[in-house]
């Protein structure tokens, strides 16, 4: 019998888990799933968790209720892959010999790489929001917090979810005004990108709401450091912004496991085909989800379809035939806007986010790039579309895995 | 469109970034510096003909890239070309804006 081992339990692994049991039935292939932890984490979540709109059991569930009967799940740590000799091999010492494998690892954060996010102020004026801990830190911090300079602030691209510190800051203005703290509060948005986002039609119209919610933006700014004695960020030009309260997202990296294996590139990700999501160095590794190199969105969305052109792929790998070029780098994000609205922005390699109704050309229900309270209904369904859907490797109705152009106002 | 620089005509896009690069020399790139209030020195020419190195390998650049290459460290690469380095020393060594992944 041949063996599939799929490294990382998180969305992408879970989805490729499920599409390949359902594929692969015929007993030819043993299917096993590794990750160290025993719990899934709804990401998304994250952001909802320091404004008191989740709560912590919303957002993580046992891992092994997501693995579908007949793929093992290894509930243990990984040392290295060691694809010469086609062997994982297992902190306990285990060689795990595969015929494919899949790196589903993922990104984390890495504040360790700017000197002083470390420091004294870490978890106590100086928070993240792309960990559970650093998300439960800050719910505790803001329900206590009375007012100063909040920085929201991007450290360096890439990383996870690229519109959540925007949405951050977004949702901590709704926040401050419910608690009638709002006045009290100065909001800086600090961007290593020239604006508030990396495509221009978005970023007018993001620009527009940062403006209508007195948020102000700080672009261009490279961290160097950050000053815990004098609460400060500096850039590598000598900028200096103040703050009391700082939501920093750190460098974002791949698993040191990647590092380890001597597989990826600077930042620990793997270098990828970008259309058919094979290794460029091993054609029998395939990497999907934030794990990648490619020039994709680090999202869930992006790893969602990834995860449906990849299962045929592989499927087409076995067989012996060649692969299809398919992944156009589409992503789908809903943005939220603070108040109980959202945005949705869809988009690929070529094509930015641009206004139109999506998922129905002409119809909608939902706006693109428009503010509006459906979409946020939309942002709040889909934490049940992602456990009960999305990880089961089920198909979201009328949602193509390519992004389809009908219905969109491009110039 | 198009711009007279340095008694040439050279194409660019509505940012100022060359959209053709063989249409560029040094005399392009030293006048294109003054539009930045920047007076290029040899330190200034080591990073350029890097960053055109690396552009010619289609090696997509990052700040965090050239503060790792060994030719200048990004405190310096601030000094040379301050503000927003990478950006504007694209524009000087006459290569596409970079692109941040998204």
């Amino acid at each position: 019998m041949k063996r599939i081992i799929i490294l990382g339990a998180g969305t992408a692994g879970t989805m490729m888990a499920n599409h390949l049991q359902h594929h692969l039935t015929h007993g030819s292939w043993e299917i096993d799933i590794i990750d160290e932890r025993e719990e899934h984490h709804y990401q998304p979540g994250y952001l909802f968790l320091p404004f008191d709109i989740y709560e912590p059991e919303d957002i993580t569930k046992p891992i092994r209720d997501f693995i579908p009967r007949g793929v093992n799940l290894i509930n243990e740590q990984i040392d290295r892959i060691v694809p010469q000799e086609q062997y994982v091999s297992m902190k306990n010492g285990d060689r795990l010999h595969y015929d494919l494998l899949i790196i589903a690892t993922g990104a984390k954060i890495a504040p360790e790489e700017t000197e002083g996010m470390l420091g004294k102020e870490w978890q106590k004026s100086v928070f993240d929001f792309y960990t559970f801990e650093g998300s439960l830190a800050l719910r505790n911090k803001l329900r206590e917090w009375e007012g100063g300079k909040l920085v929201v602030h991007i450290t360096e691209m890439p990383i996870k979810c690229p519109v959540a510190p925007l949405e951050f800051a977004f949702l901590a203005d709704s926040y401050f005004k419910h608690k009638n703290l709002r006045d009290k509060v100065d909001i800086t948005f600090v961007t290593p990108l020239s604006g508030a986002f990396t495509k221009p039609k978005a970023t007018n119209a993001l620009q527009h709401l940062l403006d209508e919610k007195h948020i102000k933006i700080e672009s261009d700014f490279a961290i160097e450091s950050i000053d815990n004695e004098n609460k400060t960020i500096i850039d590598y030009g000598g900028r200096v912004v103040p703050f009391d309260l700082l939501v920093t997202v750190p460098t974002n990296k791949g698993d040191e496991l990647i590092a380890r294996s001597g597989m990826g590139d600077d930042l620990n990700y793997v270098p990828t085909h970008k259309a058919t999501l094979q290794s460029k160095d091993w054609p029998n590794i395939f990497v999907l989800g934030d794990a990648t190199d490619i020039a994709a969105s680090k999202a869930g969305s992006v790893a969602h379809f990834e995860a449906e052109i990849l299962t045929d792929n592989i499927l087409r790998f076995i067989a012996g035939e060649p692969l299809k070029e398919e992944f156009d780098g589409h992503a789908n994000c809903f943005v939220e806007t603070g108040n109980g609205k959202a945005l949705l922005i869809d988009f690929n390699y070529t094509h930015e986010p641009v206004e139109g109704t999506f998922p129905f050309p002409g119809v909608g229900p939902l706006r693109l790039l428009k503010e509006s309270r459906i979409n946020h209904m939309g942002k709040l369904a889909f934490r049940w579309i992602y456990w009960n859907m999305l990880l089961k490797g089920t198909h979201i109705p009328f949602v193509s895995t390519t992004m389809q152009e009908a219905g969109k106002s491009f110039d | 469109m198009e711009k007279v620089i340095a008694g040439a005509t050279i194409n660019v896009n509505e940012e100022g970034y060359l959209t053709d690069f063989s249409q560029w020399n040094k005399q392009i790139g030293t006048d294109l510096a003054q539009e930045a209030d920047i007076t290029m020195t040899p330190r200034h020419w080591e990073v350029i003909d890097y960053l055109q190195s690396e552009f010619k390998k289609e090696v997509p650049l990052s700040i965090r890239k050239i503060g790792k290459s060994g030719v200048v460290d990004i405190k310096e690469f601030y000094q040379l070309f301050p503000m927003a380095p990478l950006k504007t020393a694209s524009k000087i060594a006459g290569i596409p804006k970079p692109v941040s992944c998204i």
